[in-house]
């Protein structure tokens, strides 16, 4: 399905799309509350963009840095090419072990990765354990936004699911009531699990560690609890130094939802005694993505979300509109560069308005990348429909008489005209658009009406 | 034979030949002149609460915690229990008094490391949690706090800025999702 054809969809339930679009404006406004507190936030995003973009520019050397240090430190590093090689690994561990049940906390690579079904075919049971990710687990849907994985739910589909599954009291809708069953229910599966998985938010070269930071405390709880971390990672998530993290965690909070920093920031360098971690470094077309240079900077992303929560067309449309891992403006950026043909649509769900890549800390142009992805896809798809249209508009602009003609021609037919014409699926452009009202004259008449008279 | 995948992704990026791009020097910030007031109102906004000695120790005799493990020396005759070999013996643990080693003032954030944990799942398992610090180990923002640790090693660190909080369901800000329902600061 393509992103106009999900958002049409998603916008049937008029309430509830708008509440959608307020709620996520109103994460936009607490960021733009507390950037202001922060004179410097300029400098540091120029900082935080020229960090990336160093490291982007020699990235096989800081992946080997990273290999060396942390291997040094204890950590068990693995490499793989894909997803499939990433999964492969994972099952590994698990097998060895003979887990059967682990935890996780909210990573949208093993989202990115199919993760969890790769892991319950084989009979695991996956406990995602943000609480936003396990209620959309229970409901068996994917996030809908990459800070705020159930931000499309109200609080009555929430007590529903947990009357349901964890047997809370029917239509109580208190959300402190339903957290702590929440609490209840996965610290029991914390303090069972053996083997806990992370995503990375940050991996330091330097020092061969890697950062993780949530507000809820459930990484911590999970790898703290078991026996093995296993740690996964996207090739694009390196910083040279440890002190670059004063940059990075300065931004990403404040840029995601407006705290000055998530409540808890765990650097991971060496395991406990006795116990292990892993850190799987996963390519699954990062690579590809750095070879195009007109797209190379997406890779600067730290998925902090506020391109999504600025975004009308993302607010107005829902997460699972893009159908794709990563939604929102970023995701149509990235999408495209792993499957052209099945994203093709997301770079056009954009006003380019430019808001994300005013919001971006890392100073990523989303939205003329959305611009150059939108050339590449028209190129790739030859002549569209839209196109012939244009061409018959390019002949009309291009002789006066032709426009004269046609002009007058439009206004008769438009009055007269069933909505069924023009508001018909071919007409992509009457989708979520009314025409104005015809004036009952062109301009040129008007003029000569009203202006020559002096 | 197919090529390992740390072979391929290496040789994919080098293959590329980029130009590299210069990593700048992060320069020193203005920060704040009172550098006490800026992180209490910080820790507010967090949702912790700075609190005096005398403040801790008449809300330990008033609640009658059942199970106190510090390992602050200034509150450590508060302690009624034993380590546990495993974390999860201690998931019924009430209260938890760790010294932290400095913290930023702009964001309340507070640096500990295992030298301050007995056990890595202490600050996060336990039900309230108590972290010490001393005035003048306040610094005014993430750069200097980064500065003060410099390349020290320790397994692991955590900056730890307010108690365990959440806000999925509905946008509504919820305390004490896994972690600490609670974290009070005690400056010396």
């Amino acid at each position: 399905m393509s992103h106009p054809e999900n958002a049409t969809v998603f916008l049937k339930d008029k309430a509830r799309a708008k509440w959608h679009d307020d709620t996520l404006w109103i994460v936009r406004q607490k960021r733009d509350v507390t950037i202001h507190q922060i004179p410097e936030w300029e400098n540091l995003r120029e900082l935080a963009s020229q960090i990336k973009d160093h490291t982007l520019s020699k990235l096989d050397f800081y992946l080997e840095e990273l290999e060396k240090n942390a291997t040094a430190n204890g950590i068990k590093v693995h490499w793989a090419e894909n997803a499939e090689d990433h999964n492969q690994i994972i099952g590994k561990i698990l097998e060895e072990k003979n887990c059967k049940t682990i935890v996780k906390s909210k990573s949208i690579l093993t989202e990115e990765c199919h993760l969890n079904p790769f892991l319950e075919e084989r009979g695991i049971d996956v406990v995602d354990t943000d609480l936003g990710e396990r209620i959309i687990q229970f409901l068996k849907q994917p996030p809908s936004h990459i800070v705020m994985p159930a931000i499309h739910l109200k609080k009555s589909d929430i007590s529903e699911i947990f009357h349901e599954k964890l047997h809370t009291e029917k239509g109580n809708l208190d959300p402190v009531y339903l957290t702590h069953a929440a609490r209840l229910h996965l610290r029991e599966k914390f303090l069972q699990a053996k083997v806990a998985i992370t995503g990375v938010n940050f991996a330091i070269a330097e020092t061969g560690e890697f950062v993780v930071c949530t507000n809820e405390g459930n990484a911590d709880m999970g790898v703290h609890l078991a026996d093995t971390h296993i740690a996964c990672m996207g090739i694009e998530k390196l910083i040279p130094r440890r002190k670059d993290l004063g940059v990075f965690l300065r931004l990403l909070a404040r840029s995601a939802t407006g705290q000055s920093i998530t409540n808890y920031n765990s650097h991971f360098r060496s395991p406990s005694p006795g116990k292990e971690l892993h850190l799987i470094l996963v390519n699954n077309g990062r690579t590809k993505q750095l070879s195009r240079e007109k797209f190379r900077n997406s890779l600067k992303c730290i998925r902090c979300g506020a391109c999504m929560n600025t975004c009308p067309i993302y607010r107005r449309s829902g997460g699972f509109s893009y159908g794709s891992t990563v939604p929102g403006p970023i995701g149509s950026i990235l999408s495209p560069g792993l499957d052209l043909k099945k994203y093709s649509t997301l770079p056009f769900a954009s006003t380019l308005c430019g808001s994300c890549t005013d919001v971006c800390p890392v100073k990523i142009n989303i939205h003329e990348q959305l611009y150059e992805w939108r050339q590449e896809i028209t190129k790739a798809q030859g002549a569209s429909l839209k196109g012939l249209s244009m061409k018959l508009a390019n002949g009309i602009f291009t002789s006066p008489l032709a426009y004269k003609i046609s002009g007058k021609l439009m206004r008769a037919s438009l009055k007269t005209l069933p909505d069924s014409v023009i508001y018909n699926p071919l007409n992509v452009w009457g989708k979520g658009r009314n025409l104005p009202d015809l004036p009952a004259e062109s301009f040129k008449d008007w003029y000569k009406k009203n202006r020559n008279r002096a | 034979m197919k090529m390992s995948s740390k072979a391929s992704i290496l040789a994919a990026i080098k293959g590329l030949n980029m130009k590299e791009k210069p990593l700048p020097e992060i320069p020193d910030f203005v920060v704040p002149h009172d550098l006490l007031a800026t992180y209490t109102h910080s820790l507010n906004t967090n949702k912790g609460t700075v609190v005096s000695k005398e403040e801790l120790e008449q809300l330990i005799t008033e609640t009658a915690f059942p199970k106190i493990y510090s390992s602050s020396p200034t509150f450590d005759r508060f302690t009624n229990c034993q380590l546990p070999q495993h974390p999860a013996d201690f998931a019924d643990l009430d209260l938890a008094i760790i010294e932290g080693q400095f913290a930023s003032a702009e964001n309340a954030a507070i640096w500990v490391d295992e030298s301050n944990l007995d056990l890595r799942a202490i600050p996060f398992i336990t039900a309230h949690l108590v972290i010490v610090i001393r005035k003048e180990n306040i610094v005014g923002n993430m750069h200097e706090a980064y500065e003060r640790i410099g390349l020290t090693k320790s397994g692991f660190g955590v900056f730890i800025a307010g108690p365990s909080k959440t806000a999925d369901i509905e946008q509504s800000l919820v305390i004490g999702a896994h972690g600490a329902m609670s974290l009070r600061v005690v400056i010396l």
